[in-house]
């Protein structure tokens, strides 16, 4: 019953949304355009359609957040047996918790219905996307939107509040600037995972969980300080798949604390570079992606 | 002789049902291989996060480092075979109780929980065979982990996750029939889910629990997924202990599965077949 409601609304949501203009002429700012329109239309069905179960909607809110929750109460629980971790004080790593959190959380917010892209490939309902006049990648990004998600959103911010008011922090200008700078930028990072992530699903379908290990395990790993973790590793996701620009090198220059792999301290400001270059490659895998895609057929 | 026969059949139908669960996870080959490669990556950020701790506090709860190591490995393993984060036949028994096909289940000459039991049974073999062999080997080529030289102690433990693997269904198959109340039972499951991650010692050994907290994660059924299989494979209960310990598993396991068979006489008494 709730999924024949859910159908019947997903076609209602259709002819509303106007087409995209037909000439080539008007450009990539135009498509953008007509992407986030889109993308903000099929959000705002299904925010619709998940507001006819209230009560659902808040339970899997609230579990969304008592799931992400746990994280941190693992943490505390360490906290309860030890002064430091990796010679970091519970503050300041409730500040890179905070800080991975919240910039997973808007990623997660805006693409993590994304990873169900392998489901539409495996059962052949991608097709009904691609015949729609309106970009594919808005298109998958939006359906199913889960707005639940915010559950986590709010866990990863209010734990950054916590920290950014037990911290004693010696506030420059710079600093202040910094720390919004990270979370924008580090969502960016992380929407290029959902985004790389879905591009591989064209290709491994099954093998969706893959990139589990990259989105939450990514956001996992840097919840905690990098002198934790061995130099291979924290080498790996500096210039491999640049996680460590989403909160460790930015928080690390809000904190005075000294960086990783002894990189230069300018790295702290690289981030929105880093995060529009990472969008870019993952733009280009998920062309690659959708081109390769053969419908089942069926 | 006649009553032989009948059970004899009996288990040939159970037997087949359990393969049956074996194989319908085997066929996936490609998210298991995803599965594995995910389990083993969050492995390794966890065993360095435990590193961490016990370079901090040497001997905490009683472990060394490589136990401690040990342990996360253990837990990625076991993580599928007991369903700690779902993932078991429970879905698939609340969607059956949604729609109504649960009427055509309960008309089945076979019993309802002793078929849903052996399905998942055969399920968790393949989970524990299919996703926990691979992590494991990974993480003992990374870390220096404690892993029994006594062969007798992997017969130990194999017996401690068999009966951790009762206790599991015991524990989702009651989850389960609070659809018959519920009709969704997608709250229900999230908060089992929960307690099952916290409590199981998926998040942190118990023995890390401080004070209160600790006693009473190690009373509860969850600590007979995880904990128990750990700890008899680390070496910490050994002869009457282990006996003790075993006592544990199977007193949750008959407790569950006894409150599962009166619940189900109790839904199956009361139920209003959902979709006609």
């Amino acid at each position: 019953m709730a999924d024949l409601t859910k159908t019947r609304a997903g076609q209602a949501g259709q002819p509303g949304r106007a087409g995209p203009p037909g000439q080539e002429g008007t450009g990539r700012l135009a498509q953008v355009r007509s992407g986030l329109r889109a993308y903000r239309l099929i959000s705002a069905m299904w925010i619709r359609s998940l507001m006819a179960y209230r009560l659902s909607f808040v339970m899997s809110a609230l579990g969304n957040f008592a799931v992400t929750a746990f994280d941190f109460a693992a943490i505390l629980l360490m906290f309860s047996q030890v002064d430091r971790l990796g010679g970091y004080a519970l503050a300041e790593v409730a500040f890179l918790y905070g800080a991975s959190c919240t910039a997973f959380g808007l990623a997660d917010l805006a693409l993590g219905s994304m990873d169900r892209l392998g489901r539409r490939v495996r059962d052949g309902t991608l097709d009904t996307l691609l015949v729609r006049p309106a970009p594919v990648l808005a298109q998958v990004a939006a359906d199913r939107f889960g707005l639940h998600r915010l559950g986590r959103l709010t866990q990863g911010a209010l734990v950054l509040t916590y920290a950014l008011v037990v911290l004693d922090i010696d506030w420059a200008p710079l600093k202040v600037l910094m720390v919004p700078l990270m979370l924008v930028s580090g969502a960016g990072i992380f929407a290029a995972v959902f985004m790389a992530g879905a591009a591989f699903q064209f290709v491994a379908q099954d093998a969706a969980e893959v990139q589990n290990a990259f989105t939450y395990g990514g956001t996992t790993l840097l919840q905690y300080p990098p002198t934790v973790f061995a130099k291979d590793l924290v080498r790996g996701v500096t210039f491999v798949l640049p996680l460590a620009f989403v909160n460790w090198l930015p928080a690390l220059y809000v904190l005075g604390r000294p960086y990783p792999l002894d990189l230069p301290v300018w790295t702290a400001f690289a981030p929105p570079p880093v995060a529009v270059a990472c969008l870019a490659l993952a733009g280009l895998a998920w062309r690659a992606g959708l081109r390769s895609y053969r419908s089942t057929g069926s | 002789m006649k009553g032989m026969r009948v059970r004899a059949g009996r288990f040939r139908l159970y037997a087949a049902v359990a393969e049956g669960g074996f194989r319908r996870y085997a066929t996936y080959r490609i998210a298991t291989a995803a599965g594995v490669f995910t389990n083993t990556a969050f492995g390794l950020i966890l065993a360095y996060t435990y590193i961490a701790l016990w370079d901090e506090r040497p001997g905490l709860g009683g472990y060394d480092q490589a136990q401690a190591v040990t342990f996360v490995w253990l837990g990625q393993g076991l993580l599928t075979v007991m369903a700690l984060m779902g993932g078991g036949f429970e879905g698939e028994l609340i969607e059956r109780i949604r729609t109504g096909d649960i009427a055509v289940d309960l008309y089945r000459p076979a019993d309802l929980q002793a078929w849903w039991l052996a399905s998942d049974l055969g399920r968790a073999l393949f989970q524990l065979l299919g996703r926990g062999i691979v992590p494991m080997a990974v993480g003992a080529l990374v870390f220096d982990l404690a892993l029994p030289a006594d062969p007798l102690r992997w017969l130990a433990f194999l017996l401690a996750v068999a009966l951790g693997a009762l206790v599991s269904f015991g524990l989702r198959f009651l989850v389960a029939l609070c659809a018959f109340w519920l009709l969704d039972g997608a709250g229900i499951t999230q908060v089992v889910m929960l307690a099952g991650t916290f409590f199981s010692g998926m998040l942190l050994p118990l023995n890390v629990f401080p004070g209160a907290l600790g006693d009473l994660a190690r009373a509860l059924p969850w600590s007979a997924l995880l904990q128990v299989p750990a700890d008899v494979f680390l070496g910490t209960h050994t002869g009457l202990g282990l006996l003790r310990t075993y006592a544990f598993q199977l007193g949750w396991a008959a407790a569950l599965l006894t409150a599962g068979r009166l619940l189900q006489a109790a839904a199956t008494r009361r139920v209003v077949v959902q979709g006609g």
